[in-house]
């Protein structure tokens, strides 16, 4: 039986006969055990980790690159800076044509509140500001740098903050300043969250070091490789929100990084690190408090509500790391994995970066298929590989054709079998869902099943027996009843 | 090297199990059952069940000819409700009728609804249930298990030809030297005669019945090895058999002379094979985990209700039926709870 989900990793590994083998015996295993590889079900009911109901355990294959400390790679030699790389209005440039830049130097301005300025992520010249394609299709406006190869990329432009002499509102202004964004993969303005609604008090901060997505590792990374720049963070964070204590989760993935944490934590503070179960989408925001907390954010409202503000670890780590030196984002940890790339990594990335830069440095094998933004369950699968990285892209995942087994993609009608129920994190229905969907009913879909809640894990269309394509189902089904709203 | 990446939607990543694998899993975990069945009637239940699935795979290649939208064949479903319809009919069932019953099980059961997926009830029992009602006779007619000339010799009514009332068996039975046999299955001789049949000999299959109902315990063990292989939510069949034990519980208690224990409930007639491998039926029952629950239990209470007090002496046929009927409803009343959800209470005030 040829089993598309594992990949042999890229090193080879051993004779033939081992993974023969183990082929084999995966084939005896009971099928709801095999994806997870931790055990069969009836065994994790000894386990004693924090978690929430449902979820799924698709193959992680982090080993690839969870030992591979974060690397840096020379610059690329024009680096794209679209201007709408973070969820709000688009940022506003302040440069022009052929103006020369210095690293670190602010290139554009937000434009608004829910908006963050860019900083030029290398020194160099201005080339052009045109359109760029993006992973989501459509070209936007964008910023093209054309590095001096020949130039020391020192940050000279900063202006140094005393970060405990600062005021909430001063701190909640430098991190706009600063251009930072949630880089767990949602790039919503981080200062945005430390402004939470009147009628809510946060007492809990909850740092997200779950990384819950397949290949990536980048976040286990940071936490081990810039824990003092992450506590700094937490504890920032938790002085201008307000909380009474903070709580680290992380998947028992990744146990070294727990220890690393709570090493390094002051011992006369309110933080704890706390390891849940490794489970997809563990790192949704509502399902680590769930986790954590035993609490659900209410339909329609924010983690706010309950008390808690989410954070993900590398966006605190970059907190901690740029408020007092007084610098912009202009930097990400980046993991490039998957089972087409010839030597997987973590990398420190300038913003701007293109995708081919990346992928030509870790060498492509020939069987690549597909090139997808930020994290194989939830990531953009992209059309061009001269995208940019982007603020928000945690990951590169190549992942190699399989036309071998053209059953795979056979779309049978649904046999009610309920494992999409058993998978949805949300407990939704996603076999009636997907029913109505085919039958165009998108309204009752809203008002019957709480479409509006799915928040497109995948999960549901990962377990699909019948290979029914049920988030992009959702997807389609959203946007539609958002167009009919307008 | 960028030549021809290609563009997919999200999840990237896929689970390797698909309903062509769940289907044959059914099988693989049926052909012990089927085995247990040949080695117990000899030739006639071997050719019981080939014609049985011939048939059905016949009706199914045939209905999606007709179609025009592919060979379903292939998703081995038709086989599964071959092979179902085959265990629960008599061994010596006339094979024509056979054929019969496997052509109205794909053809009025499955295929009308539109196939796969779309069939409110089980298929095989579809075909069970009209042939139930055409060939009363046939379909009761009983034959003692372990013949000595059973791979010898068929069954005489096996070969009946088309549209012809089988024979009788009772003088051939004579003629085979079976000691006590009187002609009824387990069932019938508790309902009629109040004489319980040794637990031992219902559970592990030495006595007379269907073809493949016999071996409560063989029937177990495969149904078991199913649901570890996550083919079958398990809760159906567990709340199959606790319904119909919970519900033959009091009864037993009151009168044990009369009423049948729950032990022998569980051992005898169809009730293992339908709560393992018809109840379960994925296609046919509710989705949620609570409507499972509701559904097997509401199966397992009708089948006691009709044994006990029905005309007929097996009722998880029928039992099965109605709780396929009421399964749509019971799985819009026991639609999860979506995270997060408001109470309705406090949404009010």
């Amino acid at each position: 039986m040829s089993n598309g989900t594992s990949q042999d990793p890229p090193k080879g590994a051993g004779g033939t006969w081992r993974p023969m083998i183990a082929r084999m015996l995966a084939g005896l295993r009971p099928a709801s055990a095999r994806p997870g590889g931790h055990g069969s079900g009836l065994l994790r009911i000894f386990r004693k980790r924090k978690t929430f109901p449902h979820g799924i355990y698709p193959v992680e294959h982090k080993e690839w690159t969870a030992d591979k400390p974060i690397r840096r790679l020379p610059f690329a030699p024009v680096l794209v800076l679209p201007l709408a790389q973070h969820r709000g209005a688009p940022s506003q440039p302040l440069v022009q044509v052929g103006q020369e830049v210095v690293r670190g130097e602010p290139i554009a301005r937000a434009a608004g509140f829910v908006s963050v300025p860019m900083h030029a992520p290398a020194t160099g010249v201005i080339q052009a500001i045109d359109l760029a394609p993006t992973p989501e299709g459509p070209k936007t406006m964008a910023i093209y740098l054309k590095v001096y190869q020949a130039d020391p990329q020192q940050v000279l432009f900063d202006t140094g903050h005393d970060i405990d002499s600062m005021t909430n509102e001063e701190v909640v202004a430098a991190v706009q300043e600063a251009g930072l964004v949630g880089l767990g993969g949602a790039a919503f303005p981080s200062h945005v969250k430390l402004m939470p609604p009147k009628d809510a008090v946060i007492d809990t901060v909850i740092v997200n070091g779950c990384e819950c997505e397949p290949y990536l590792t980048c976040d286990h990374r940071v936490m081990l490789e810039q824990t003092d720049a992450l506590v700094r963070g937490i504890r920032l964070i938790m002085r201008v929100t307000g909380a009474k204590r903070a709580i680290i989760g992380v998947e028992d993935n990744k146990l070294n990084a727990v220890d690393q944490i709570r090493a390094k934590l002051p011992a006369n503070l309110p933080i704890t690190a706390e390891a849940v179960e490794s489970k997809y989408p563990q790192g949704a925001e509502k399902m680590l408090i769930k986790s954590l907390l035993g609490k659900e954010v209410p339909v329609g409202g924010l983690p706010a509500h309950v008390g808690v503000a989410v954070f993900n670890v590398g966006t605190l780590a970059q907190i901690g790391d740029l408020l007092p030196k007084g610098r912009g984002l202009i930097e990400r940890v980046v993991t490039v994995s998957g089972p087409a790339v010839a030597n997987p990594g973590n990398f420190m990335v300038p913003i701007g970066t293109p995708v081919r830069f990346l992928l030509n440095h870790v060498g492509i094998k020939p069987t690549l298929g597909q090139v997808i933004l930020g994290g194989a369950m939830m990531g953009m699968s992209v059309s061009s590989i001269d995208v940019p990285v982007t603020k928000g892209v945690s990951g590169i995942v190549a992942l190699e054709r399989d036309e071998d087994d053209p059953a795979r993609r056979q779309v049978y009608p649904c046999i009610k079998c309920g494992e999409c129920l058993k998978a949805c994190p949300i407990n939704l229905n996603p076999s009636m869902l997907g029913e109505l969907a085919q039958a165009r009913e998108y309204g009752l879909m809203a008002q019957g099943y709480n479409l509006d809640q799915c928040f497109e894990c995948g999960s549901c269309a990962y377990v699909c027996p019948s290979n029914i394509p049920l988030t992009q189902y959702f997807r389609i089904a959203k946007s539609i009843n958002r167009e009919r709203k307008n | 090297m960028v030549k021809g990446i290609e563009i997919r939607t999200s999840p990237h990543l896929k689970r390797a199990l698909n309903v062509q694998q769940i289907m044959r899993s059914v099988v693989y975990a049926m052909l012990p059952i089927c085995a247990f069945a040949i080695w117990q009637f000899g030739l006639s239940a071997a050719l019981l069940l080939a014609t049985t699935t011939g048939a059905a795979v016949a009706t199914e290649a045939w209905f999606s000819r007709l179609r025009g939208a592919g060979n379903t064949v292939a998703d081995w479903s038709a086989v599964i409700t071959g092979i179902l319809l085959g265990l629960t009919l008599p061994p010596g069932f006339p094979l024509w009728m056979a054929a019969v019953a496997a052509f109205v099980g794909i053809g009025l059961g499955k295929a009308l609804f539109g196939g796969l997926g779309y069939n409110v009830m089980n298929p095989a029992l579809i075909g069970r249930a009209f042939v139930q009602a055409a060939f009363p006779v046939a379909i009761t007619t009983w034959t003692p298990a372990f013949a000595p000339s059973r791979f010898v010799e068929l069954i005489p009514t096996t070969l009946t030809a088309p549209f012809m009332r089988p024979e009788s068996v009772t003088d051939w039975i004579a003629g085979l030297g079976v000691d006590s046999w009187t002609g009824a299955t387990p069932l019938a001789m508790q309902k009629f005669q109040h004489v319980e049949t040794p637990a031992w000999d219902t559970f592990a299959g030495l006595v007379s019945g269907s073809a493949g109902e016999t071996s409560a315990l063989l029937i177990l063990v495969c149904g078991l090895w199913l649901a570890w292989r996550g083919c079958l939510d398990w809760r159906i069949p567990v709340s199959v058999l606790a319904g119909a034990a919970l519900t033959a519980l009091p009864f037993w208690l009151v009168d044990p002379g009369v009423y049948p224990s729950p032990w022998f409930v569980l051992s005898s007639g169809g009730l293992m094979l339908a709560a393992w491998f018809m109840a379960s039926d994925m296609v046919a029952s509710p989705v949620t985990p609570w409507g499972a629950i509701i559904y097997g239990v509401f199966i397992g209470a009708l089948t006691v209700i009709i044994r006990l007090f029905g005309g007929l002496v097996e009722g998880v046929m029928y039992a099965i039926l109605l709780g396929n009927a009421a399964g749509p409803l019971i799985s819009a009343w026991t639609q999860p709870r979506v995270y997060g959800a408001v109470k309705k209470a406090r949404a009010k005030s």
